[in-house]
């Protein structure tokens, strides 16, 4: 049994994985008759459609057919630095407040490009602090906190 | 005639001075975000969905349908002069757009672009009110059986655009179904599937999935492909058309409009599946269709016009019925609710300075498009030359900034990342994120229609088949499935994609 649709099979499982997951946590919650649906019916019948499209996907990615299509390609580097820019800026907006937490934001996500330079990062995560404090502070009045919080320092 | 006094109504309010300005921005963002390529209207709308909250919801509609149809015509201005689609419905434009412009007939190309824009919009904005209120109270007869099976049909429509397997866009309609359903059940109060988490009680966030999916998602993979584009350095000279180009190009406009028209109010529809539906129309159409591809006017000018007609009849289904056809019209209707209005044919009685304010705006936008664009095109190019290394860090901080505001909480800027991985993984497995966004729009609404339906009918599934409504978006989203399926047409579909 070789993969032949590596593409195919992960599609599948990915399905089978979140079809079986509604199914069960549906089953937790009352799920009632066709008549009068509970908060689990609908969960339920689409989990179980789901699982089944997955099942199918599963079996074409085993299909003894010509090998169609590679294992996906992923490089991590952009990934992971730009989901860590996002995370670290979701932590870090409170305690070190807007200015901050935004050129940083700038500066770890320009890390994700492969033609970083580091004069252009910083005057780009200057300009950008500027137009973010004119449109969203100024402009639209957000209530964010511009400046650190100064809980790191408390007790 | 009560039209007249609908669109006089509709007149006063977008002409006010606060949504004249809301929609020359709208457009403009529209256009400069149609320039640029890489990112399109459905990011933008997510980005600036939390900067709408301030304002009054005509105000904020008005905005974002700006910015919708100012993309079709700012996408033109990056297919003609640098052979890049600025967006999806402008991949058509590039081939015969770009030839043009080498050929030194660039600044015509523009032209006929935005003229042809202009016509097809006013007339999509009468199309657009003509229909409105005969939709509308075919809709009033409308019980949960036919939404149900409207959705459903919408839902289908939905996958006719999306490229690769059947199956998968299947499976992405559920998925986007069941995460619409994360959150408290609306009739019976219990969470379902919030693990605990408090901030999910009200259900995944339409922003940070939209923006996870398509923003976040959307820029990790372009860092993994490295582009080069090389702008068109000849000067743009010649913007008027002699007679002999607008008796050629007049043809290809009027039949680009007509198809755009109709294909933006089907589901699935929109401006992509128009201009491409427009180009092969008129090549087939054409008395010589090997010009094609070489600088043939006609390829330029039936495509646009298709594209902008399209981007605004596609409001039609969502302001008269309540149901997106295609995915930024799904943005909206989240944009919509989020303002506190349910979509739906009551809205056109309960709001309607709301509803043909809209549409009256949908005009003047159109008419400060076509005035503004062509000065501006030298603003656009110079913009095109913005390092891609220096834009994507500031739509993160939009994106960022403008997702704590809507509930001053970061566990929404997490959460996005979260579904932007989600969406890099469906990305890497050719899954396609828009029929899952239009399953997590519908998903609430069909669950509650269905629920109604099976309670009035005493759980026989049949009503679905025995009301004549019903039965007819049944049977159309059965067709569609079972015409996709079939091996001919899905050889033409897959060519078309390739193409």
């Amino acid at each position: 049994m070789r993969i032949t649709r590596p593409k195919d099979l992960l599609t599948g499982a990915l399905f089978v994985a979140f079809g079986l997951g509604a199914m069960a946590l549906s089953l937790g919650v009352h799920l009632g008759t066709a008549a009068r649906m509970g908060p689990g019916y609908f969960p339920f019948a689409l989990g179980s459609l789901l699982s089944l499209l997955g099942g199918v996907l599963v079996v074409r990615g085993l299909r003894p057919a010509p090998a169609r299509g590679g294992w996906p390609a992923v490089n991590p580097k952009p990934l992971l630095i730009v989901l860590s820019s996002v995370l670290l800026f979701s932590k870090l907006l409170i305690p070190l407040g807007l200015l901050l937490s935004t050129a940083l934001l700038v500066v770890v996500s320009s890390l994700a490009s492969q033609e970083f330079r580091w004069r252009e990062t910083l005057i780009n995560a200057a300009a950008l602090v500027a137009v973010v404090v004119a449109v969203f502070v100024y402009g639209l009045e957000f209530p964010i906190p511009l400046g650190p919080s100064f809980r790191l320092l408390s007790p | 005639m009560e039209l007249l006094a609908n669109l006089a109504l509709g007149f006063e309010t977008a002409v006010s001075p606060m949504n004249l300005l809301y929609c020359l921005t709208g457009a403009l963002i529209g256009t400069l975000i149609g320039v640029l390529p890489g990112i399109g209207p459905v990011q933008t709308i997510a980005i600036l969905l939390p900067t709408t909250f301030a304002l009054p919801p005509v105000s904020a509609l008005i905005m974002l349908a700006g910015i919708y149809y100012g993309a079709q015509y700012g996408g033109s201005t990056t297919s003609i002069l640098v052979n890049v689609p600025g967006e999806a419905s402008s991949v058509v434009t590039c081939l015969d757009g770009h030839q043009m412009a080498r050929q030194g007939r660039g600044g015509t190309a523009l032209t006929i672009a935005a003229l042809g824009s202009f016509v097809a919009g006013c007339f999509a904005t009468v199309v657009l009110a003509l229909l409105a209120v005969p939709l509308a109270e075919l809709a009033f007869r409308f019980g949960p059986a036919e939404y149900v099976s409207l959705m459903l049909f919408g839902l289908v429509g939905s996958v006719v655009l999306a490229s690769g397997s059947l199956i998968k866009a299947v499976g992405m309609i559920v998925l986007g179904l069941l995460l619409g359903m994360i959150g408290t059940d609306v009739t019976s109060g219990a969470h379902r599937f919030t693990f605990g988490i408090p901030e999910l009680a009200d259900g995944l966030g339409f922003v940070s999935l939209a923006m996870g999916l398509f923003g976040i998602c959307d820029i990790i993979s372009s860092l993994e492909t490295r582009e080069t584009r090389d702008i068109l350095k000849t000067r743009i000279s010649g913007f008027w058309l002699s007679r002999k180009e607008i008796r050629d190009s007049a043809p290809a406009v009027l039949r680009g409009t007509l198809v755009g028209s109709l294909l933006g109010i089907l589901p699935g529809g929109g401006a992509i599946l128009s201009s491409f539906t427009a180009y092969m129309v008129e090549k087939k159409c054409s008395r010589e269709p090997e010009t094609f591809g070489k600088g043939n006017i006609r390829g330029v000018a039936g495509p646009e016009s298709a594209n902008n007609a399209a981007a605004q009849t596609s409001f039609v289904p969502l302001l008269t019925l309540g149901i997106p056809p295609n995915v930024v019209l799904a943005m909206m209707a989240g944009a919509m609710m989020i303002h506190g209005i349910q979509p739906g044919p009551r809205v056109i009685t309960s709001n309607p300075s709301l509803f043909w304010g809209v549409i009256a705006s949908m005009w003047v936008g159109n008419l400060m498009l076509v005035l503004l664009n062509l000065p501006l095109i030298g603003v656009w190019v110079r913009l095109l030359s913005i390092p891609y290394r220096l834009l994507y860090p500031a739509i993160l901080v939009f994106c960022c900034i403008g997702l704590y505001s809507v509930n001053n909480n970061t566990f929404d800027i997490a959460l996005t990342a979260l579904c932007g991985l989600f969406g890099y993984v469906l990305h890497k497995l050719d899954c396609e994120p828009a029929p899952l966004i239009l399953g997590f729009v519908l998903g609430p609404m069909m669950e509650e229609n269905l629920r109604r339906g099976m309670l009035l009918s005493r759980g026989d599934p049949s009503i679905f088949f025995t009301r004549p409504l019903s039965l007819l978006f049944l049977a159309l989203a059965a067709g569609l499935l079972i015409a996709m399926a079939l091996p001919g047409i899905r050889k033409r579909r897959s060519r078309a994609f390739e193409e």
